[in-house]
C-alpha cells in the first residue's frame, strides 16, 4: 500500500472524525475545533474545500451522511450535548464556479444531558432516521416525516441502556427477513457490569426497540462497534473495538409461531486479535465487507482478511513513522519486489525472466 | 486451505508520528487516515493535520493493466459460454483467444517512450512489465501442462516452445552477430551457436557453423561430421506414423552415435565443437557451466530433457523439476517467489500454484483467472480440491470488486459477478448502487445494468437520488422523469405540486414537452394525473375548443382528483366558460354551481380551523374534503 496523496485538513485542532459519503465522491470532517468542512473530489482526484463552519460549541465527534436519496444531508454530534442536522442549500451560480457550498442548519437535537458520542442514520429503507446516543446512556430514534421538510424530527424511540454508550451500529441489511436492529456499545470501564454490548431488535406489534441480545463475554468497554454489510447471508457479523479487536458471528435461531418476543440469536466469535496490544478505539468494514480495518492505542491501523475458508488474518499495518510529507501524489511502493527481481534485473525484463543469478 | 504465514506489510505515514492515534475511514478503492486522539474529551492537539489517502499497489489505473483487463475479460466471458459438453480441454482452449500473448504487452512497451516522466516511473513501469512477463510466463506453464497435457513425446516439445517464447534475446543477439561484418568472428559468436543448441534449435546451429566452417577450411571434416549429427538428431513428430517407441530406439541410437564421436575424440581439437558435443549428450556438468546462457533453472530442466529424456510424460517431470532447480541455484540462494510457483506447477500442485500467485501477486487478476481457468477444465475437482468452484468465486468476487471502484473499468466487473452463481447477484447490487452518478448519460449506463437483470430496487434507488438531485436544483422537469422512472408515486406528487405552485405564482407551465407527453405515466399519482389533465386543459382552451374544455375541466372537479389548494384557481378558470357560446347552457349551470358545494366546504373548513387556534373545543365531524 501506498501513500496515493495527502490533503491539508486545515482544522485548528484535533479531528476527531472523517466521513466519505455515499459515492465516495464527498467528505466531511469534523474537529475539536467545533467545526465541519466539506470537501469534494474534483475530476483529476484533487479534494476541495467547498464548506467550513461552525457547526456546535463544543467538539465535534462524529459527522455522518444520509443516503443520497434524501439529499445532501450531515448529522453532527458533539460535546455540547446536542446533535444536528445540516442540509446542502445550492446556491448562486458565482458561488458554484468559486467552487463554495452552503450548508444550513435545519434542526438542533437536544434532548441529551450528557455528551452525544455517536450519530448514524438508519437504514435508507426504513426512511430518514437519525439515531445518536450519549455518555448519558440513552440511545434516541428521530424520524424525519417528511423529507422534504428537514426541520421537523420527532423522537421516536428513546432508550435507556443503562450504561453510557459510546457507539451503535445499525444492521444495514433490508432484507424482510429480519426485523431492523442496531449495536450499542458502552465504555463503561466496569467489568462487573457485565455484556458492554446490547443488540436491540424492532419489534412489528409492540412497535418498540426491545433488547435481544447482550454479548456478556465483552465486559471490558467499547470503543467503536459495526456491523458489516449483509451479503445476502442468513446470519449477522459484528465486529466490535474494545481491548482487543473481535469479530461475532450471531445466528438468528428460528422462532416458534407463537413467540412474539425479539430474535433469540447464536452468538459465536467468530475471531479475536490482540495484535494491537492496547485499546482499539475504531472498527470499520470495507464496502464490501472482505475488510476490516481496526485503531488502536498502539499507533496503528490495521487491516484483516478472511480467507474463503474464513480464517481470518492480518493483511496490512498502516503506521505513522514522522517522516516528512514528500509534497506531491506518492508511487506506488517500487521496490516492493514481488518476484523477486531487483531492479538491476529489470533491465532484462524486456528480454525474458532472469530468476537465477 | 492453510496459509502460509506471511507477515503483514507495513506502510508507512508520513507527518504522523510513531506512536501517534490514527482514524480511518474507508472509501472506494482506498483507505484515508488522519492523525487524532482517541482518550479524554475537548483534548486539544495540533491543528493542520493532514488527511492521507491510501491505496493498494497494484494500480487499476495503469495504462497496461487496463488493456489486461479488456482482453482478460474478453478471454473470460468467452470461456463462460462454453457449452458444459465439450468433451476436451483441447476444445476449451481451442476456443480461447490464443493470440501471441507478446502482442498484448509489447505494443505497451511504445509507452516507454511516451513515458518521459522521472526515473522512478520508468523503473514502476518497468517492474509492472516484468510482473506481467512472470505472469505470461507462468500461464503460459499452465497451459501447457494442465490444458495441452500433452502426452510423452509431444510434451518436451510444447515446454520447447515454452522455453523459447520466453528467451526472444537469443534471436537479438544472433542478430546483431549476424549483421556485423564477419559473424563467425564476432565476440558473442559462439554464444549464440551454443544458446541455440541449448534451446534446441539445430537448423540455426547448423546455419551459424557454416560460416565458421568457411573461416577454417582445414577443419571442415570435422566440421561436416557435426553438421551431420545435428542433423540427424530425431524429434519427436507427433503427427507422423512413427511411434513413441520406435522414435525412443532412434534416438537412443542418435545418442550413441554422439557419444562415439566423443569418445573417440572426433572433436578434440576444436573445444567449441567439443562442448556442442557434450550439451547434446546432456551432460550435466557442462550444462551447468553455462548458467549464464540458460538463465533460469526451467531452461536448465527443459535441456536436460530435451538431451536426456525427450520421452519424458507429465507424471515424471516433478522427479527432474526440483533437482533441476537445486543444481542449478547456487545453495546460497533461495527461491524467489516465481520459482516456487513454477515448481509447483510441475509438480502438478494446482493448489499450491494458486496458493502461491495469491501470495505473490498483489492484484487478484492473475489468480482469479487462472482459477477459472482451471475449473473450467475441470482440474480443479480431478485434483481434488473439494472447495474448488467455492475457490473459484471467491477469487473472482476479490478481482471483479477490485476493478469496481474505476471509473470505468467497473463495467467489465459487471459480467465477472454474471458468473459467480452463489454471490454474484448480491455483491453486484451492494456495489452498483455506490457507482457515482456524475452525468445522466452515466446513471442511464448503470440504470441499464441494473435493468437488464431486473434490480428494481437499486433502479428505483439511482432514479430517486437523480430526481432528488434535479429537485434541489430547480430543474423540475428532470425531477419529474426520473420520479416517473422510479415509479416513485410521492414523490412524482410533490413535484406535480411544484409545478402547479408554479403555475399559480407565474401563470404559466414549464417543460411543457415533459408533461404533454406523459402518456400512461401519469397514472402514477393522482396529482400528477391532475397536473396533466390540466394542461390539457389549457391546450384545449388555447385552441379554442371551449367545449372539451369544459367538458374536461367538469370531469377534474367531479373526479375530485384536484388539490385543495387548486379549487379558487379553477374556479377563476371556469369563469371565462360561462360566456363561451359553445358551452352549453347545463354545463354552464353544473360549473357555475359544481363549485358551490367545494367552496362552501372550503370556507367552512377554513372557518373550523379559526375555531381550533382560539381553543374551541374540538368536535368530530367527518371532513369530506379531501383529494387525491
Amino acid at each position: 500500500m501506498f501513500v496515493a496523496r495527502s490533503i491539508a485538513a486545515d482544522h485548528k485542532d484535533l479531528i476527531h472524525d472523517v466521513s466519505y459519503d455515499f459515492h465516495g465522491r464527498r467528505m466531511a470532517t469534523c474537529s475539536s475545533d467545533q467545526s465541519v468542512k466539506v470537501w469534494d473530489k474534483s475530476e483529476n482526484g484533487e479534494w476541495h474545500c467547498t464548506a467550513s463552519w461552525k457547526t456546535h460549541s463544543g467538539s465535534v465527534w462524529r459527522v455522518t451522511w444520509a443516503h443520497p436519496e434524501f439529499g445532501q444531508v450531515l448529522a453532527s454530534c458533539s460535546f455540547d450535548r446536542t446533535a444536528a442536522v445540516w442540509e446542502e442549500i445550492v446556491g448562486e451560480s458565482n458561488d458554484k464556479q468559486r467552487g463554495l457550498s452552503h450548508w444550513i442548519k435545519r434542526t438542533t437535537l437536544v434532548d441529551s444531558r450528557t455528551s452525544v458520542t455517536d450519530v448514524k442514520f438508519a437504514p435508507k429503507h426504513m426512511g430518514l432516521m437519525l439515531t445518536t446516543c450519549s455518555a448519558d446512556g440513552v440511545v434516541r430514534i428521530y424520524e424525519a416525516p417528511d423529507v422534504m421538510n428537514l426541520s421537523q424530527w420527532s423522537l421516536q424511540h428513546e432508550i435507556s441502556c443503562k450504561l453510557s454508550c459510546s457507539c451503535i451500529s445499525w444492521n444495514p441489511s433490508s432484507s424482510r427477513a429480519h426485523p431492523p436492529m442496531f449495536a450499542v456499545g458502552s465504555d463503561d470501564s466496569n467489568v462487573t457490569y457485565g455484556g458492554k454490548v446490547q443488540i436491540y431488535e424492532y419489534n412489528e406489534n409492540t412497535r418498540k426497540y426491545a433488547k435481544a441480545e447482550t454479548l456478556m463475554t465483552v465486559t471490558d468497554a467499547v470503543h467503536d462497534i459495526a456491523f458489516a454489510p449483509n451479503l445476502g447471508r442468513s446470519f449477522h457479523v459484528l465486529a466490535i473495538a474494545t481491548k482487543d479487536v473481535r469479530i461475532f458471528k450471531l445466528v438468528p435461531m428460528r422462532k416458534e409461531s407463537t413467540s412474539t418476543g425479539p430474535t433469540k440469536f447464536e452468538v459465536q466469535i467468530v475471531a479475536q486479535f490482540d495484535n494491537h496490544n492496547s485499546q482499539v478505539w475504531r472498527v470499520s468494514w470495507n464496502i464490501t465487507s472482505t475488510l476490516l480495518a481496526s485503531s488502536g492505542d498502539d499507533g496503528c491501523v490495521r487491516l484483516w482478511k478472511a480467507n474463503y475458508m474464513d480464517n481470518w488474518k492480518c493483511t496490512g499495518i498502516l503506521k505513522g513513522d514522522g517522516s516528512p510529507l514528500t509534497g506531491s501524489s506518492g508511487q506506488p511502493s517500487a521496490m516492493s519486489t514481488v518476484l523477486g527481481s531487483s531492479v538491476q534485473s529489470s533491465q532484462n525484463a524486456l528480454n525474458g525472466m532472469s530468476a537465477g543469478r | 486451505m492453510e496459509e502460509v504465514d506471511v507477515e503483514p506489510t507495513i506502510t508507512n505515514i508520513p507527518a504522523i508520528s510513531d506512536g501517534k492515534h490514527m482514524g480511518f475511514a474507508w472509501g472506494p478503492g482506498d483507505i484515508l487516515v488522519y492523525e487524532t486522539r482517541y482518550k479524554a474529551s475537548g483534548a486539544s492537539g495540533s491543528g493542520c493535520s493532514f488527511i492521507h489517502e491510501i491505496r493498494k499497489d497494484e494500480d487499476i489505473y495503469s495504462p497496461i493493466l487496463r488493456k489486461l483487463f479488456n482482453e482478460s475479460h474478453h478471454i473470460f466471458v468467452g470461456l463462460q459460454t462454453i457449452r458444459e459438453d465439450l468433451p476436451s480441454k483441447r476444445d476449451v482452449n481451442a476456443q480461447l483467444v490464443r493470440k501471441n500473448p507478446h502482442s498484448v504487452f509489447y505494443s505497451d512497451i511504445h509507452f516507454i517512450t511516451l513515458f518521459s516522466g522521472t526515473i522512478l516511473t520508468l523503473i514502476c513501469f518497468l517492474l509492472k512489465v516484468s510482473i506481467l512477463l512472470a505472469i505470461e510466463l507462468i500461464w503460459n506453464l499452465c497451459e501447457v501442462l494442465f490444458i495441452d497435457a500433452a502426452p510423452a513425446g509431444s510434451l518436451l516439445l510444447h515446454l520447447l516452445d515454452w522455453v523459447r517464447l520466453h528467451k526472444a534475446d537469443v534471436d537479438e543477439k544472433a542478430r546483431e552477430v549476424l549483421q556485423s561484418e564477419s559473424p563467425a568472428e564476432h565476440r558473442d559468436y559462439w554464444d549464440v551457436v551454443v544458446s541455440y543448441v541449448l534451446q534446441g534449435r539445430l537448423e540455426e546451429v547448423r546455419q551459424m557453423l557454416v560460416k565458421q566452417a568457411n573461416l577454417q577450411p582445414a577443419a571442415r571434416s570435422m566440421y561436416k561430421q557435426m553438421d551431420t549429427l545435428l542433423s540427424k538428431m530425431p524429434f519427436y513428430n507427433p503427427g507422423g506414423t512413427q511411434t513413441l517407441t520406435e522414435f525412443d530406439v532412434k534416438w537412443r541410437h542418435w545418442h550413441e552415435e554422439v557419444d562415439r564421436c566423443l569418445q573417440d575424440n572426433s572433436f578434440a581439437s576444436n573445444r567449441h565443437l567439443e562442448l556442442i558435443c557434450k550439451i547434446l549428450l546432456g551432460d550435466e556438468d557442462t550444462l551447468l557451466d553455462h548458467k549464464e546462457l540458460l538463465g533460469t533453472w526451467y531452461h536448465f530442466l527443459v535441456t536436460r530433457l530435451l538431451f536426456c529424456h525427450p520421452t519424458v510424460k507429465l507424471t515424471e517431470l516433478h522427479y527432474y523439476a526440483q533437482s533441476c532447480m537445486t543444481m542449478f541455484l547456487d545453495s546460497r540462494s533461495v527461491p524467489e517467489p516465481l520459482d516456487n510457483i513454477l515448481l509447483a506447477a510441475f509438480e502438478f500442485d494446482i493448489h499450491q500454484v494458486i496458493k502461491e500467485c495469491s501470495i505473490a501477486l498483489n492484484n487478484w487478476w492473475f489468480v482469479a483467472h487462472l482459477t477459472d481457468l482451471l475449473d473450467h477444465c475441470k482440474l480443479l475437482q480431478s485434483h481434488n480440491l473439494h472447495f474448488g468452484s467455492n475457490l473459484r468465486e471467491f477469487l473472482l468476487l476479490e478481482y471483479a470488486s477490485g476493478l469496481f471502484t474505476h471509473h470505468s473499468l467497473w463495467q467489465l466487473a459487471v459480467d465477472y459477478f454474471d458468473h459467480c452463481p452463489e454471490f454474484g447477484r448480491v455483491y453486484l447490487e451492494l456495489q452498483i448502487e455506490r457507482v457515482p452518478l456524475e452525468t445522466e448519460r452515466k446513471a442511464l449506463k448503470v440504470l441499464r445494468v441494473c435493468e437488464q437483470r431486473q434490480m428494481s430496487e437499486q433502479v428505483r434507488s439511482i432514479c430517486k437520488i437523480m430526481a432528488m438531485r434535479a429537485l434541489r436544483n430547480n430543474r423540475l422537469g428532470s425531477a419529474l422523469s426520473w420520479s416517473i422512472r422510479a415509479k416513485d408515486a410521492a414523490f412524482a406528487t410533490l413535484i406535480s405540486e411544484r409545478f402547479l405552485q408554479d403555475y399559480c405564482a407565474k401563470g404559466t407551465f414549464s417543460d411543457l414537452d415533459l408533461i404533454d407527453n406523459l402518456g400512461p405515466a401519469m397514472l402514477l399519482s393522482d396529482r400528477l394525473t391532475f397536473l396533466g389533465k390540466y394542461r390539457e386543459f389549457h391546450k384545449l382552451y388555447g385552441e379554442k375548443r371551449f367545449r372539451e374544455a369544459a367538458k374536461l375541466l367538469l370531469s377534474l372537479m367531479t373526479a375530485k382528483i384536484a388539490p385543495q389548494s387548486f379549487w379558487m384557481t379553477l374556479l377563476t378558470d371556469a369563469l371565462p366558460l360561462l360566456e363561451q357560446k359553445e358551452v352549453s347552457h347545463q354545463q354552464q349551470l353544473v360549473l357555475g354551481h359544481g363549485f358551490l358545494p367545494h367552496i362552501a366546504l372550503q370556507k367552512l373548513h377554513k372557518k373550523r380551523l379559526q375555531e381550533q387556534k382560539h381553543n374551541i373545543p374540538e368536535t368530530r365531524f367527518a371532513d369530506p374534503i379531501s383529494c387525491s
